[in-house]
């Protein structure tokens, strides 16, 4: 009995001491992230992958940002970063921010307003230096001018109101760039304001960050740097987390089989799975004959059987919705009861049986398919769906043909127009209506890869986007979004969901769940080991 | 024996200019280039910025005046800049070269120093326990694929010694080296030990039955005299040839063990920079790689005369 107390006071005692650990931070350390391959730069406004945000989020700020410790993003966890504060005017048309005095970047220059200016003239391509590549420049149109009041104030007046402008703003897309700092350099060599420095980037071998100890935030980072290497084997990656080689794997490539595995062989590992903000969907060449036909469009989106996709590829763990990414992780998704009545989201049978009838309709049937090709990237990722899809569209009287396209000739095949029928991933940096719709369903988008282009659904998404009620909002975004998956614009198989894995000693961290690319600034980050 | 030299090599030059033509044209053929990957990656295309950068990188001009400017920037040991990292194409590949060349250089020590005596046992015990024994296992070095035996030795370390051998930092100090590329070495080793194995086993096999084997052990030769001393010698030469094309095979055919044991050497490089249509990085990549070849080649050749006196070189 005495024996039995001393152990429990033993455990009590071991418990106290943990929980102490836990809420006093300690200095030092380097974390170690394995990186799943090389970064294409590091210069997060000329890339759209999160291979660029995880490594280089931390080597910039922002004006704002998302609360790097809440999961879900939203209007409402958007904290001040390199701005203190920021102010709508009256008309909803100029938004303001009194920006941080005494920041400095990594090369010892002061950060000004001019350098806000500098970064939306580069986005906008407005300034004497140019990106290489721009890929959202068009989330950013609506700014007409941005003007420094003195080198702490600066004014963004916008053609319309949009209030979602903030949320892009918070993105870890949206970092500010600096006047002296060439755009090309930053690509290879980037000065930031944030919390850690860059020090050395070796294609295929490893990048490294180190502590900037001259970071605004006083006592932060905690850590003494950040180094990725680059293990582009995800066996071994996984091998390498397990033998304790890397602290944690890189952010949302692990699946639940790996987890699974993962967890048998290191209990103590800590994984979560969640939704990414990235959809495998379908996209219609609707200029080209057959289907230049609204009712073949229809026909297709009704064979869809988007639980078997989910249960095939991701093992359950995928969730079926909208444009929009689904609730509860979602904020702007249908809700379900909303997404049951739109059709091919219902019975299954009920709706390929409607879709056996139209195809009849146009003279096809089991004796007489309908012949096409799928064209997909040649990635598993892409591929795997494409396959299952081919399966499900046998259903309805569709012969299709898998046409694995080679990765770097894919969106220049689809601007080409050269398709059918195709699958395709589209990740979303933010949870907003604005930048999925303007970017994927605006008329002229160059991510707009089916040319879907409905004049009075814009008026639409230009009515959503200046509203201010959330609620409101909410409700025109779900209309929106019903009537572009009736439409068969793109229409939506699945919303992946992915896991991250780390070592119990990797405190304060926190896995966003309804993006990929805005939670790894990493700053209040600690080590307790 | 110095017009033989000469010839050959002026012989290398051609060879060494056939394959510059080649891998420059092949590389061009492959549909897409950097600048479509770049906006690939982009997930969009836009016309205008992407001319622009073909532009910047010379992907405009005709291809014959890239080729020359290529050929021209070698001469003056200008490699270009690296499409990807922007940086020199030389300071990218030279710190990768003595990375693979360690690993090689162990792999194929390790080769020769099990693959010529075990295979010498083997024939010199034919048929026995240990002829089937050794055959079993240079027979599996040659069937198990490099990557499934590579996984298999990182979950037996992972699983047993609680650590995992594999390239994530520069080891500092000789022993550090040593121990971190003696793994995969051994890996890559097992399969190109195999094919030295079963070349000795044939080759001796053939020699042990000539007459002069015969004879020498009529004159009293000791067994390992016998095996060793007259049958090795005569029989040495085509794995001499085998030991030359794997050498020159390590230098740029091991992607799968450096993607598995995650070592930043020429060949995953290589795969790396055609994946991103990284063109002087490709091109001067595989011209290194040739050169090495061709030299490895010739140095074989060198060898046979100094190996067997019959050989003359005229």
């Amino acid at each position: 009995m005495v024996r039995f107390f001393i152990f429990a006071a033993a455990i009590l005692a071991a418990a106290s001491t943990g929980s102490t650990q836990a809420a006093e931070p300690k200095h030092g350390g380097i974390l170690r992230i394995y990186h799943r391959e090389t970064p294409p730069s590091l210069s997060i406004h000329e890339e759209a992958t999160f291979s660029v945000n995880i490594p280089a989020m931390g080597i910039y700020n922002n004006l704002v940002v998302y609360d790097q410790h809440k999961p879900q993003n939203s209007m409402g966890t958007i904290v001040p970063e390199l701005a203190t504060s920021w102010a709508w005017s009256a008309d909803n048309k100029n938004l303001t921010f009194k920006l941080r005095e005494g920041v400095k970047w990594h090369d010892g220059q002061p950060f000004t307003a001019k350098d806000v200016k500098c970064t939306f003239d580069l986005l906008q391509g407005k300034g004497q230096d140019k990106f290489r590549k721009n890929p959202r420049k068009d989330l950013f149109k609506n700014i007409s001018e941005v003007t420094a009041n003195g080198d702490f104030e600066v004014t963004l007046h916008l053609a319309r109101p949009q209030p979602s402008l903030l949320a892009m703003l918070a993105s870890g897309y949206t970092p500010i760039y600096s006047c002296h700092v060439p755009a090309a350099q930053m690509r290879t060599h980037p000065i930031g304001t944030g919390p850690f420095k860059f020090v050395d980037f070796k294609q295929n071998e490893s990048l490294t960050l180190a502590k900037n100890p001259d970071y605004w935030k006083k006592g932060m980072p905690y850590l003494d740097g950040i180094e990725f290497p680059i293990i582009s084997n995800r066996a071994t990656a996984v091998l390498a987390f397990v033998a304790g080689k890397v602290d944690m794997t890189f952010p949302t490539e692990m699946t639940a089989a790996l987890i699974k595995d993962i967890k048998s062989q290191d209990p103590t590992a800590i994984c979560e799975i969640a939704p990414i903000n990235v959809s495998t969907n379908l996209i219609i060449n609707r200029e080209n004959p057959p289907f230049n036909n609204i009712e073949l469009r229809k026909a297709m989106a009704l064979a869809l059987d988007r639980k078997s996709f989910i249960d095939i590829i991701y093992q359950g763990q995928a969730d079926a919705g909208g444009t929009l990414l689904p609730p509860p992780e979602g904020v702007w998704g249908m809700p379900p009861e909303m997404l049951r009545t739109i059709s091919g989201y219902g019975d299954v049978n009920k709706d390929r049986e409607q879709a056996r009838e139209i195809m009849k309709k146009f003279g096809y049937g089991p004796d007489k398919p309908l012949k096409i090709k799928v064209s997909t990237r040649n990635l598993a990722t892409y591929r795997d769906p494409a396959v299952v899809l081919i399966d499900q569209l046998k259903t309805i009287y569709i012969d299709a043909e898998l046409d694995p396209v080679e990765s770097s000739q894919w969106f220049a095949k689809i601007a080409r127009n050269d398709y059918s029928v195709g699958l395709n991933l589209t990740g979303n940096g933010i949870d907003d209506p604005d930048q999925a719709f303007y970017e994927n369903y605006g008329c002229g988008s160059e991510r707009n890869y089916t040319h879907y282009c409905n004049k009075d659904l814009e008026a639409l998404f230009d009515k959503q986007s200046v509203e201010t009620n959330v609620e409101t909002r909410k409700k025109m975004v779900w209309e929106i979004d019903k009537k572009l998956q009736e439409d068969v614009a793109r229409p939506i198989l699945m919303h992946a969901r992915s896991g991250t894995c780390w070592k119990p000693y990797v405190k304060n961290m926190t896995i966003m769940n309804n993006s990929a690319y805005n939670g790894y600034r990493y700053e209040d980050l600690w080590l307790d080991k | 024996m110095g017009s033989y030299l000469i010839r050959r090599f002026f012989l290398m030059l051609l060879t060494l200019f056939g394959i510059s033509v080649l891998i420059f044209t092949l590389l061009r053929i492959v549909p897409g280039n950097i600048a479509d990957i770049v906006f690939n990656a982009a997930g969009m295309i836009d016309v205008a910025e992407k001319a622009k950068l073909e532009k910047e990188l010379g992907l405009d001009q005709p291809i014959v005046v890239q080729y020359v400017q290529w050929v021209s920037g070698l001469v003056h040991g200008d490699l270009g800049y690296s499409f990807v990292s922007e940086k020199p194409a030389i300071q990218e590949i030279a710190p990768r070269i003595p990375i693979t060349a360690k690993l090689a250089g162990l792999a194929l020590t390790f080769a020769i120093l099990f693959g010529v005596p075990l295979g010498v046992l083997s024939a010199v015990k034919q048929n026995s326990g240990l002829d089937y024994v050794l055959r079993v296992i240079s027979l599996s070095g040659l069937s198990i694929p490099a990557f499934w035996l590579g996984l298999l030795i990182l979950m037996a370390f992972v699983k047993y010694l609680g650590t995992i051998p594999i390239y994530t930092n520069p080891p500092s100090g000789f022993w550090a080296t040593l121990w971190l590329f003696s793994v995969p070495a051994a890996a890559v080793g097992f399969r190109s030990s195999a094919l030295v194995m079963r070349l000795t086993r044939s080759s001796m096999l053939e020699v042990l039955r000539q007459d002069y084997i015969r004879t020498a052990r009529a004159k009293g030769a000791s067994e390992l005299n016998v095996n060793y001393h007259h049958a090795l010698r005569n029989a040495v030469l085509p794995v001499v040839t085998v030991i030359g094309i794997e050498a020159a095979f390590l230098m740029g055919g091991l992607i799968v063990t450096e993607t598995v044991f995650n070592i930043p050497g020429v060949a995953r490089f290589l795969v790396e920079a055609i994946r991103w249509r990284d063109y002087p990085i490709v091109q001067n990549l595989v011209m290194f790689i040739a050169v090495v070849a061709v030299l490895i080649n010739f140095l074989v050749d060198l060898l046979y005369a100094a190996l067997d006196p019959r050989i003359k070189y005229s």
